[in-house]
This record gives structure tokens, sequence and C-alpha cells, in this order.
């Protein structure tokens, strides 16, 4: 076996090597232990790099220098600021549901995490290989919802209340394109099991990668993916449940010390997974971007694309301003729908096009019209310019 | 085309995010403890006392008139006047304040006791870093620490204390010849009672006096 295989293989290697140590009928279940451990260390602590990263990426796109005081560089903040959530007073408000209240962040960082069980983080790299794998990190997504109408609902706080009601019909919303554009993949892979998706986009032309996002349907599936897990993970510019001009902190207003981290972490976890599925579903996973980059191992690569996908997300929240909540509905509805719909078409139609460079035409002519006109009808009656008042002045 | 605006968007805030690492102009924070940047001429924060000569007490142009402690809307001054009295700049016999505080912690920085004071003995210092352990007594500022030099207050306000000590010394300048003209006035009535000495004297005695007491006035 080569360098570069056994480096690729490492942690499979680990995770065999410690099972070795406990009888037969035990190994199923300590491999799995391995895993979730691997897991649940891994991700919060890219978690914990990324506070940092985001503190710091922002406050350079506003030329500011960001944390830089714990340790070089300001790279030690995340563990000041765990020490500072740690030591805080928890508060419970007095009329709060107590047992709701402590058991919201719980739920949702359990929810979060469950998802990350379908993700293929490197080749033989998945907790469970489920031939359901994309519908169960759904169905495990959706619950994220509860949670945070169990925080709003429990604090018995108006802002709370608003802030989980805002977050509720926005998920929903979203969750219906979030479904529609990955559908394509799955319509392509013949299979929802993450593993044969990532699988399915492993080979390459000449040096390119066969990934799904050089395709027509794959590009416009691979935005509109994007924009719907932005909107399901409440991140900046669809950050309206947490608007803290308007609703002090959204449905977390009443949690204090590590509670709220748990929320923080919960949210910055479940942008994570998200980011992991879009690679997934259209970035070819662990798959490397070019042909000779092979030998370099596929959780690496994985791993690049994640922190790509952050420093992306970290980029758009330093650029874009929050949405109202009627541009909010109007987009999910009148714009992110039509557009999985047709593209949901579009795959079915490159299926059946045949090989030829025909279907490229077709396909992309179609998305692009459909791009064009439903931009133009949606902005018929919006003036964009300076704001005129009608009484003030 | 929808979406152009978020591309130039995104755009304009790459290049601010590789300009910061390039330009220094554009950063412009300034790493305070470490760091500092001068403060402009006009910065205040909290009064102080102004006081002429070396020694802090003796010098203190404060006449405890109390003036300031009345116009003080967040009422932070507590004066309290001397029995006895020490000499001012222009030789004037003066109440001096035996105590005087200025609770920071209430003080607003509004002027308000600079604007009043009549003998320019209370002005703002640019003092900032005043925080302490002891949020009661050390914030509650004496006599002692409130008493600045002039020197002090030329160093923090070059051209306002330029602008006072000419007026200080204009109102000396004044005093000085209303005195010297007095004691003129003064000899010339004496000379001239001491030459009118042999008349009989009956009742004119009261008669200087109410004429040498409007020279004293203009000195306050």
């Amino acid at each position: 076996m080569s360098l570069a295989n056994q480096l690729d293989q490492i942690f499979v290697f680990l995770q065999h090597w410690i099972e070795g140590f406990f009888p037969q009928w035990l190994q199923p279940g300590v491999g799995a232990l391995i895993a979730v451990i691997g897991i649940v260390a891994t991700f919060p602590a890219i978690f914990a790099v990324t506070t940092v990263l985001e503190r710091k990426g922002l406050g350079r796109i506003q030329n500011r220098l960001g944390p830089n005081r714990v340790g070089p560089l300001g790279i030690l903040q995340p563990v000041a600021d765990g020490i500072k959530s740690l030591t805080k007073e928890d508060i419970v408000p007095r009329s709060a549901d107590g047992v709701v209240h402590f058991l919201a962040p719980v739920v949702l960082v359990v929810a979060i995490f469950l998802g990350y069980a379908v993700l293929p983080v490197g080749r033989n790299m998945v907790l469970m290989n489920m031939d359901a794998g994309l519908l169960f990190f759904f169905a495990i997504g959706a619950s994220t919802e509860l949670s945070i109408f169990m925080a709003g609902w429990s604090s018995r706080n108006k802002y709370s209340l608003l802030g989980a009601l805002r977050a509720v019909a926005q998920m929903i919303s979203y969750e219906v394109p979030l479904l529609l554009s990955s559908v394509v993949a799955v319509m392509m892979t013949g299979s929802l099991s993450t593993v044969k998706i990532v699988e399915a986009q492993g080979g390459f032309t000449g040096i390119f990668p066969h990934w799904y996002v050089f395709t027509p349907w794959g590009f416009a599936g691979f935005i509109l993916f994007v924009i719907a897990a932005l909107a399901e993970t409440n991140r900046s510019p669809f950050d309206l449940p947490e608007g803290e001009s308007e609703l002090v902190a959204g449905y977390f207003t009443e949690y204090s010390g590590f509670k709220f981290a748990l929320f923080f972490l919960g949210e910055y976890l479940g942008m994570l997974s998200i980011a992991g599925f879009a690679i997934t579903l259209f970035l070819g996973g662990w798959g490397a971007p070019f042909s000779f980059l092979g030998f370099m191992p596929s959780w690496a690569w994985f791993f690049l694309k994640l922190f790509a996908a952050i420093f992306f997300f970290i980029w758009l929240r330093g650029t874009l301003p929050r949405l109202r909540q009627d541009q909010l509905m109007n987009f999910a509805w009148k714009f992110m729908l039509p557009m999985t719909l047709l593209n949901l078409l579009v795959a079915g139609a490159w299926r059946f096009l045949g090989d030829g460079w025909s279907r490229w035409v077709i396909c992309s002519l179609v998305l692009l019209f459909a791009y064009v006109l439903l931009g133009r009808v949606l902005m018929r009656h919006q003036h964009l310019g300076p704001r005129s008042y009608r009484y003030a002045e | 085309m929808l979406g152009e605006g978020i591309l130039q968007g995104l755009a304009e805030t790459a290049k601010n995010f590789a300009g910061s690492f390039v330009s220094k102009e554009r950063l412009t924070t300034v790493q305070y403890p470490e760091e500092r940047i001068a403060p402009i001429e006009n910065t205040r924060d909290f009064p102080i006392l102004i006081y002429d000569g070396n020694d802090p007490l003796a010098g203190l142009r404060c006449v405890a008139c109390q003036i300031c402690e009345k116009e003080c809307p967040p009422k932070c001054i507590y004066i309290v006047k001397s029995t006895d009295k020490k000499p001012d700049f222009v030789g004037k016999m003066q109440i001096y304040p035996t105590r005087f505080d200025i609770d920071i912690s209430v003080c607003m920085s509004c002027q308000i006791c600079v604007e009043v004071c009549p003998f320019e003995a209370i002005k703002m210092d640019t003092e900032f870093e005043l925080s302490t352990t002891d949020r009661f007594g050390g914030l509650m500022h004496n006599r002692e620490q409130l008493s600045k030099s002039n020197e002090h207050y030329h160093k923090i306000h070059p051209t306002e204390a330029a602008e006072v000590d000419a007026r200080l010394a204009e109102e000396k300048h004044k005093a000085e010849v209303k005195a010297k003209a007095a004691a003129e006035a003064a000899a010339a009535k004496a000379a001239a009672a001491a030459t009118a000495a042999p008349t009989p004297a009956a009742i004119p005695a009261p008669k200087p006096i109410p004429e040498s007491a409007p020279a004293k006035e203009p000195g306050a």
C-alpha cells in the first residue's frame, strides 16, 4: 500500500487498531464510539477556529484588526470566550418554563450532531453509510426548528417569541427549496446515500473532475442550495430571527452563560454540517479538484473545501445587509421555489437529451432565461436608488 | 440583472479585506495601551483647580465663592469656606476653600463650572485614566488631588491658558493702576488735610472714607 494511500486511510486504520483491543462482540460498538468521539471533537474545534476567523475576517473587511490580544495574533480567543461563558452566571427568567428552557439548547446541539452521522468526511470515513442518508439529514435538520421554538416559547419574553416565530417561518419556507435543490443530485446519482453521491462525482475528464457543480443544473442547484442553506442556518443576510437591532438576540435573548454558548455552538455546527452537505452534493465531497492532486488525503480535501465554504460565508456576512421579512418570504416563494422546480425539469431533460453538446446549450439557456425573466418580473416594481420620504423633510 | 449588486458588494468587501493587509492608511486602529495619539487641544473630561507659583495650597486661585457649586447640574462639587483670609493674585485678602471635593463618578464633564468661574480657578483636565478599584473614595477627588499648576494648564490647553494669563495680567495691571491712583489721591487728600489742619476741624473727619472706599472695589 502506497504512502499516500496510508495517509488517506490513517484515521480508518486508527479506528481498527483501537477496535482490536476489544473482544469481537464489542467491536462494532467501540468503532462507532470512536467515530462519534472523532466527530464530537473535530467539528467543535473547527467551530472554535471559525469564530476567531470570522471575527478577524469581518474586522479586516471593515478595516479593523479584529481580536489580537489573547495569544499570538489572537488565536487563543476561543479559549478565553469558552472560559468566560463557563464562568458566567446562568440566568433563568422567573416565569420561564424551566425544563423546556434547559432542554432547548441541548436538543439543538444533539439534533445537529446527529446530522453529522451521514456526512462523509473522507474515503471510508462516514459514521453510518445509510441508504437514505440525505433523507435522514433533512429529517434531523428539520427538528432544529423544534428546539428553536422551545427556546423562544419557554423564555416567556416577547423578543424570544418573535425571534422564534420568525425563525420557524423562515426555516420552514426555505426547507422546501433546500430539499428540492438537493434532489437534482439524487436524481443523477440514483441514490440517497451520501457516500454513493460522492462516489458518483469521482471521475475525471482530462484533469477536470465530474463534480455536479460543473453542469448547468448542478451549478444552479448549488447556488440555490447555498442560498437556502444560509437561510436555514439563520446566517446573514437571513439573520432576521436574531436581528439584534430589533429583537435583542431573538430566540436566545433569555439565555446566558454556557446555554448561550451551546446555542452559538449549535448555530455554527449547523452551518458547518450544511456546508459539508453542499460540498458532498455538488462539490465532489472528499474528491480532489484536479486529477493530478489525487495524492493528497481525501479528508484533507474535505476540510479544505469546508474552510473555503466558511470563508465564503464570512465574506457574505461582511457584505450583505439583513433582508426584510417580506423580502425574505417573497424571495423564498417567488424566486427560490420556481427556480428549484425548473431545475428539476432541467435535470430530467439533461438525463434524456443524450451525450452531445446540445444538452449543455439547451439546459444552460433554459436556466439563464428563467433566471433573467424571473429577476425582471420580481424587480419590476422595485425602485432602487435614494429613498424618498413622503412626510419628512 | 438580479444579483449584480451582490457581486459588486462582494468585490468591494474583498477589496477592503485585501487592502487592510497592504495599506496602512486603511487600518486606522490605534492599539491603545501600547500606542497613543495626542489628544486634541479641546479635549476635556474632569475639572481641576489651577494654582500659581509652587505651593499648590497657597497659590490656589479659588476664593471659595461657591458659584460653581451652585451651578453644577449634577451637584458633584462640595466646598467648605475658610474662616481666615489669604492674599490672592492681586494681593487682595480673600477667603479660600478649606475643602474642595469633586465626585468624578457624578461629574458629567459639562464644563459649566469653568464657564461661571470669575477667577479662572477651575479648568478642565485631559487626564482620562482615572479607573480605580475603590469606587467611592477613589473617585472622590479632594483639594490636594485637584490642584494642578498653571504650567500643567499651559501644557494641556496652550491657547486657552495664554488667553487666561493675558486676562489676569491685564486685571492685575488695572488693579495696580487703580491702587496707585487711589494711593496718590489718598496722599493728596492727606496733604490737603495737613494744610487744612490748622482750621478748626469739627466734623469733616468721615469725609475721606466714602472716597477711598470705591478704590478697593475694582480689584475683585
